[in-house]
């Protein structure tokens, strides 16, 4: 049994709405949830408009590139490669 | 798996794709559990020396770089002291309560964010901002959005890195993510 806080029993409030996009995103959210979600955005401009901001939050967050490795440490890589070759092996 | 076959065989070249393909994302990771960037430092290179030490135990059942982040994580948490290792899923609303009426509808709703935001000069700020954004995210919430969003790992492989279940890796990926839409938000109001 589900229990109604909202006036309208069916109607997702947009507090609520926001806090299921990433379950929607992720695809786990179970069908009726999912239904109710998107009827919800079919009606809310501005929920679908922060879903798109979501998206794109997330396609920014995947632009970033992570910092080049320097010289410095491949070298210091590469001595602790020719170190390990050394190493007695036991197999 | 060849490029695994070549490094077994001891071809240098073969360690040295190795790094360059994933090193960088190391560290990063790294630095989400250890307080430095010099102990991150020294934990991927203690990573590196137990994935040379561990090769012939690589199944292939995950991928290299699963493989790879799993012994990082494992060497990040015996260095890290950040951490907690219990995940406490409180209240953490993805929109300030105050920008809903007491229906619950917005009151101040999103404004539509322009297209024209990949103005270069923006766009670097813009980075720069998101950067430090996801370095203040709480460390949970950060180790999840790095392997999310930023290595564009599925979840099946961040719970088996991160050793947490399939719930707490959505919330946590939830919030992080809240967390840094609000932060653009807050940054293309201002520009």
């Amino acid at each position: 049994m589900r229990v109604n806080l909202r006036p309208r029993s069916r109607d997702l409030a947009c507090q609520q709405a926001v806090e299921l996009v990433t379950g929607y995103l992720e695809d786990a959210l179970s069908p009726a949830a999912r239904r109710r979600f998107e009827t919800h955005l079919a009606g809310c401009p501005h929920c679908t408009e922060y879903l798109a901001q979501m998206r794109a939050t997330i396609k920014l967050t995947g632009e970033l590139t992570p910092a080049d490795l320097t010289p410095g440490m491949q070298a210091e890589l590469i001595a602790l490669y020719r170190r390990w070759k050394d190493e007695p092996r036991t197999e | 798996m060849e490029l695994l076959a070549r490094l077994r065989s001891g071809d240098e070249q073969a360690f040295i794709i190795l790094v360059r393909r994933h090193h960088a994302a190391m560290l990063r990771l790294a630095g989400t559990f250890v307080p430095s960037f010099a102990v991150a430092e020294e934990v991927v290179q203690d990573t590196w020396l137990g994935v040379l030490r561990g090769i012939s135990a690589f199944q292939g059942r995950s991928s290299v770089k699963t493989w790879l982040f799993r012994i990082l994580v494992n060497r990040a948490r015996t260095a890290g002291v950040r951490e907690r290792r219990t995940v406490t899923l409180g209240e953490e609303p993805a929109v300030d309560p105050v920008r809903f009426d007491q229906a619950g509808q917005w009151a101040s709703p999103p404004q539509h964010w322009a297209e024209d935001a990949d103005d270069r000069m923006q766009a670097a700020k813009v980075a720069d901002r998101i950067r430090s954004a996801i370095e203040d995210l709480p460390p949970r919430q950060r180790q999840v959005v790095t392997l999310r969003d930023l290595d564009g790992l599925g979840s099946a492989d961040v719970c088996s890195i991160l050793q947490i279940s399939a719930a707490n890796q959505r919330v946590l990926l939830h919030r992080g993510r809240s967390r840094l839409r609000q932060l653009i938000e807050t940054e293309f109001g201002r520009i």
